[in-house]
């Protein structure tokens, strides 16, 4: 009994982490048709700069609760300067290129990133506790958990929520269905479909940024978790259905579930209980749990 | 929503048979439906004796049954001799073979003598792109003629080719397929080619067959002009 | 028979200098051009499933598949002979990919190359893991090779005339396979599978099959490497290894044998250079030279020397479209 609720809630709070960590991929991906891999990029740079800020907080003295503050604007300066800056300058000359050539674009973006940022903050960790461990800890079930951890599943619910939202019930998620929908009729019709890529890019980007900024505190940021970031990303969307918000939060959850399981009863399969679950899905319902069922020929 | 409904339709060895409807007839429904694009939700297939009814288009060009597009589908950055000779390939069953050379008799003979036929002959070392589109039809036809099979189905052969083409397409065509003594059936939209062509004509409507015979008596039915060309 | 004429006269005289000048060449240059030989079969693999609009991200899985196929052997066996253990290489290779093929040959284009991804980092997860068995992060010692008996070391005269032969081999195999009905539908797949599938030919045969190859590629890519470096890591799964395999494909150009071994010998020679003078911006170089070449130079290297070769000669000889 003890063990399943221990179970449960890691998996929770990895689901937060999780749906953070992929939910910018797949709103990149379900609007523009480009799977970014430059994403575990942005997200490590959301990470960095966050963790980078905050941390001169503590040292020039003032008042630690800056520090989410900090989180925060870490992650909006990344989001908000990457975003338009890869798209405009980068993404934009390959639309209707090869699938192959967009991932290797957006793969050498990643390459660069990664390196830039050891060049930057160096091989060392980076790490800060103190937004972490400020928050306290309460006993639930006889367990002791940090606060932090359940403010962040808050913080992946709201925002999930607010990106539904945006796409449901706002003018400007109208637009981006009716892109999704048909770009070249879009256009036609005067829609601005450029800026419509560079808004749904920047939004995956800030969405990334952020994701790494705040789960920063519970992880020491280390050089060339990039990659592992993209793949996770990736395993999660493809789980739930590219393109789909829900479905990222849908595989959050079944991956956080299988991974907290893992750890906990098989401890040496923990990462690969997440690509043997993607495996696993992708075999049974190629287009993911919630994916729309893109026809096929043949 | 049902697109074809109760057909009874056979097919004589060698024959020639156009199919006409108005659009959303269907015409196409039936194509896919024997080419096993689609699969019936009841009744069945038979072709040559056997039953085809849950064989997908792979299985079906195996057993001789091969179909040409509406719109050409062709290898665009291949030349058109090279997509030629890998129909060759896919006939003899060697499409897997992966040392001996694509370009290489009987092959080679064989596909130049087809391109010929085709009227395609001065095309065959350029690329697929350079063919204009009477060419590219033709092109996509020779393709599924390549798999030398029992029985072709075109769709809609003459579209996207010029008035003046169109006749010239359909003579070259008609020749070759007489020639294979292969089991043919089209749609067409025009009424010219199928009444000049086809020896026989199935008129479709809302996805019944409404008439049957030879093309000058039944295309002369009232009914028949109404269902087609939607006036008498 | 192959149509020599046909070879790019570049191709002979490379040839030819790969042969002749190397013992008049110093020690270390030695050394990149052995290791550019390995690079090189790793890349084809890559590179022959470009051809048919495939892209992995993660072949490192059958180069790390033939490297610790040697390193088990040395390890338990004892055995460091290149006639039993390029073979066994190989073999490692086509049966890693025979298994994780079938999962492959279902998809295409993102999937394809995330899920080869995925697998090569759960390869690369389980050897770090099993370190009773692979070694962890120290990796397994592999020492010197034999060639029927003879000892070579990895930076010997003997060595890299070997790794050459094998890279003539691996030529041969690949100008056959794309010259052929399988290699033509090969390429096929990237214009029209819904054709090949009207053909009677099923394109996950064609997947699979082209994947066969390139795993294969990879594990005797795997063989080779071990013995020129004399040590394996987990790092030789891991994605920078997979990302370095397509860059040199993506910088010499993929189009046939040629771009990926002027692509390797590149690649080689800029690493040497830049592991001596900005070890730390060695991936960022790789990514601004790969933003480059897909904005300016989709061709890669070989588009450009066709170009030039074309512009000296007077004349448009067309090069390889893909």
């Amino acid at each position: 009994m003890n063990l399943l609720t221990i179970i449960f809630f890691d998996a929770i709070n990895y689901a937060a982490t999780l749906f953070l960590l992929s939910v910018g991929l797949t709103v990149v991906f379900g609007v523009m048709r480009i799977l970014n891999v430059s994403h575990g990029g942005i997200y490590a740079l959301g990470a960095y700069m966050g963790t980078w800020l905050a941390l001169w907080v503590l040292e020039v003295d003032l008042p630690p609760v800056l520090t989410y503050l900090m989180l925060l604007l870490g992650a909006l300066i990344v989001g908000f300067l990457l975003g338009p800056i890869i798209e405009r300058l980068l993404l934009r000359r390959i639309y209707g290129s090869d699938m192959h050539i967009q991932l290797l674009l957006t793969f050498s973006i990643l390459l660069i990133l990664d390196d830039g940022m050891k060049l930057i903050w160096g091989m060392e960790p980076l790490f800060i506790s103190e937004p972490y461990s400020m928050l306290g800890r309460f006993k639930v079930g006889g367990i002791i958990y940090p606060w932090y951890d359940f403010v962040l599943v808050g913080v992946a619910v709201v925002f999930g929520a607010a990106l539904v939202w945006m796409v449901r019930a706002t003018r400007f998620g109208k637009l981006v269905i009716a892109v999704i929908a048909d770009r070249e009729v879009s256009q036609a019709i005067g829609i601005n479909v450029n800026l419509i890529f560079t808004v749904a890019f920047t939004v995956g980007a800030l969405a990334a940024a952020l994701g790494g900024a705040f789960v920063a505190p519970k992880i020491a940021v280390v050089p060339q978790f990039a990659l592992e970031v993209v793949v996770l990303a990736f395993a999660v969307i493809a789980i739930g259905g590219m393109g789909s918000i829900e479905g990222a939060a849908i595989g959050a959850i079944v991956v956080s579930f299988a991974r907290a399981l893992a750890i906990h009863l098989a401890p040496e399969v923990e990462l690969m209980a997440v690509y043997l679950i993607m495996i696993l899905v992708l075999v049974v319902r190629p287009q993911g749990l919630f994916g729309e069922v893109e026809l096929r020929r043949i | 929503m049902i697109a074809a409904d109760d057909l009874n339709i056979e097919v004589a060895n060698g024959e020639l048979v156009g199919i006409v409807g108005a659009n959303g007839s269907g015409k196409t429904t039936f194509l896919n439906l024997i080419t096993g694009y689609l699969r019936p939700e009841s009744g069945r297939i038979l072709v040559m004796g056997q039953d085809t009814t849950d064989l997908a288009p792979r299985e079906l060009a195996k057993r001789g049954v091969a179909r040409s597009f509406q719109i050409p589908q062709l290898y665009t950055n291949m030349t058109v001799l090279e997509g030629v000779l890998l129909s060759l390939a896919a006939s003899s069953g060697e499409s897997s073979n992966f040392w001996r050379p694509l370009h290489r008799d009987p092959w080679q003979a064989e596909a130049w003598e087809m391109l010929d036929r085709f009227g395609l002959e001065p095309y065959a070392n350029r690329p697929v792109s350079e063919l204009p589109e009477g060419g590219r039809k033709l092109l996509d036809i020779a393709l599924s003629f390549a798999l030398k099979p029992t029985l072709l189905v075109m769709d809609e052969p003459t579209s996207g080719v010029s008035i003046e083409d169109k006749f010239q397409v359909m003579d070259t065509l008609v020749g070759v397929l007489r020639e294979g003594d292969i089991t043919t059936i089209f749609v067409e939209h025009d009424m010219d080619v199928v009444q000049r062509y086809g020896k026989r004509v199935l008129v479709f409507d809302t996805g019944r067959v409404v008439a049957d015979g030879e093309p000058e008596s039944v295309l002369a039915q009232p009914e028949v002009r109404r269902a087609v060309l939607g006036h008498e | 028979m192959m149509n020599w004429r046909a070879l790019p006269r570049a191709g002979v005289a490379a040839a030819a200098l790969l042969i002749v000048v190397p013992p008049f060449l110093p020690g270390w240059i030695l050394f990149v051009l052995t290791k550019a030989m390995f690079m090189f079969i790793a890349v084809m693999g890559v590179s022959v499933l470009l051809r048919g609009g495939l892209l992995t991200f993660g072949h490192a899985l059958y180069y790390a598949t033939g490297a610790y196929a040697v390193g088990f052997c040395v390890k338990w066996l004892g055995v460091r002979e290149l006639i039993f253990l390029i073979p066994l290489g190989a073999l490692a290779g086509f049966i890693m990919a025979a298994l994780v093929g079938v999962v492959m040959a279902r998809y295409r284009e993102v999937f394809f190359a995330m899920l080869n991804l995925a697998f090569s980092m759960m390869l690369f997860g389980a050897l770090l893991k099993l370190y009773w068995v692979t070694g962890g992060t120290d990796g397994l010692a592999i020492g010197t090779a034999t060639l029927a008996g003879i000892r070579l070391t990895g930076d010997s005269f003997g060595y890299y005339y070997f790794s050459l032969a094998m890279v003539g081999i691996v030529t041969l195999v690949v100008y056959r396979f794309m010259a052929s009905p399988a290699g033509y539908f090969l390429r096929a797949m990237y214009d029209n599978e819904i054709r090949i599938e009207y053909s009677g030919v099923a394109v996950r045969q064609v997947v699979y099959r082209t994947y066969l190859l390139a795993g294969t590629l990879g594990g005797v890519a795997g063989v080779l490497a071990a013995f020129t470096i004399g040590h394996i890591v987990p790092e030789d799964a891991f994605w920078i290894q997979s990302g370095e395999f397509v860059f040199v494909a993506l910088l010499g150009g993929f189009g046939g044998v040629p771009g990926p071994m002027l692509g390797a010998l590149v690649f080689e020679f800029l690493q040497t250079y830049a592991s001596k003078y900005f070890p730390l911006a060695w991936q960022m170089m790789m990514g601004i030279i790969m933003l480059l070449i897909i904005l300016f130079q989709p061709g890669g290297l070989w588009a450009i020397y066709q170009r030039i070769e074309a512009r000296l000669t007077g004349k448009d000889r067309g090069g390889d479209h893909h």
